[in-house]
């Protein structure tokens, strides 16, 4: 367990937890991030000057956080890049067909428990798992 | 106004969380993933330590605002309502799984990687956005 970081993931998931929390006191919408992106990118939604402005700050924060030295902001992706294009398609399509992603589903949803959420989280595990299996165990091994 | 800078602030939180929890980074999520590098003592747990601290927070705060009417920027609460478990969410889910294994990015960590992800993380964006707009295209009836 060399990578493990539990203290970091403990407080980046803190500080994850405490922009949910806020963005449902403060507007009472729930910070999935899947659904505030593909609702942005769907016409009929009107009100979307909140989810441009969320979408900002999140792009914005961790380059900030980067240069404040308090992230690495180490972004490394060992996958070829037609790999990059479909798993990219996999998740946009998926998370839209399945109403949720890591944040609406795995956070947001868990934290109203929510049995399509927790149903969903545990596919979604379960399958990345499984893939990475495969790939890392199975074919690559 | 409020709700706009409301908003700023959550996603500048959420991205700070993301950077430094490490989970934009697809290498650690895969490390995480990896439940077969766990007789090697190869596995990472981080991320399951990014949930507990993310739900040590929503929990509570979720709890605080079921108490209050309405939220301190908007006229009511948009909870989400359905609890019935149909085969779009369980498939969605699966397909949503299959390409997070794939790569290591969530929509999440993918936003989040996009100023210091190069092109490969570009790419993944632009992949991503296409397969919401298919979905949007193709199985949203309401969005017609």
């Amino acid at each position: 367990m060399e990578n493990f970081t539990p203290w970091s993931a403990l407080i980046g998931g803190a500080l994850i937890g405490l922009s949910a929390g806020f963005l449902m006191l403060a507007n009472g919408r729930i910070a999935g991030i899947s659904g505030i992106l593909g609702q942005l990118i769907t016409p009929r939604e009107g009100d979307n000057g909140w989810r441009i402005a969320f979408l900002a700050g999140l792009v914005v924060a961790p380059p900030l956080v980067t240069l404040l030295g308090l992230a690495s902001g180490e972004v490394r992706i060992d996958v070829s890049l037609p790999l990059v294009l479909l798993g990219g398609l996999l998740v946009g399509f998926g998370t839209r067909l399945g109403s949720g992603c890591t944040s609406g589903h795995g956070v947001c949803g868990l934290a109203r428990l929510s049995p399509r959420s927790l149903a969903a989280t545990l596919i979604f595990m379960a399958v990345g798992a499984g893939v990475v299996f495969l790939v890392r165990h199975l074919i690559g091994g | 106004m409020a709700r706009i800078l409301a908003a700023l602030a959550a996603g500048l939180l959420f991205g700070a969380g993301l950077a430094i929890s490490q989970m934009m980074n697809p290498a650690k999520v895969l490390g995480f993933l990896d439940i077969g590098a766990i007789p090697s003592g190869g596995w990472d747990p981080s991320l399951a330590f990014v949930m507990a601290g993310a739900l040590a927070l929503t929990l509570p705060l979720y709890a605080l605002a079921r108490r209050r009417t309405a939220p301190l920027f908007e006229t009511r609460f948009a909870w989400p309502t359905r609890s019935d478990l149909d085969g779009k969410l369980l498939a969605g889910a699966a397909i949503f799984g299959a390409g997070w294994g794939l790569v290591g990015f969530c929509p999440g960590p993918a936003l989040a990687a996009l100023a210091q992800g190069g092109v490969a993380a570009l790419v993944f964006f632009g992949a991503m956005l296409a397969g919401m707009a298919l979905f949007s295209l193709t199985m949203d009836r309401k969005a017609a």
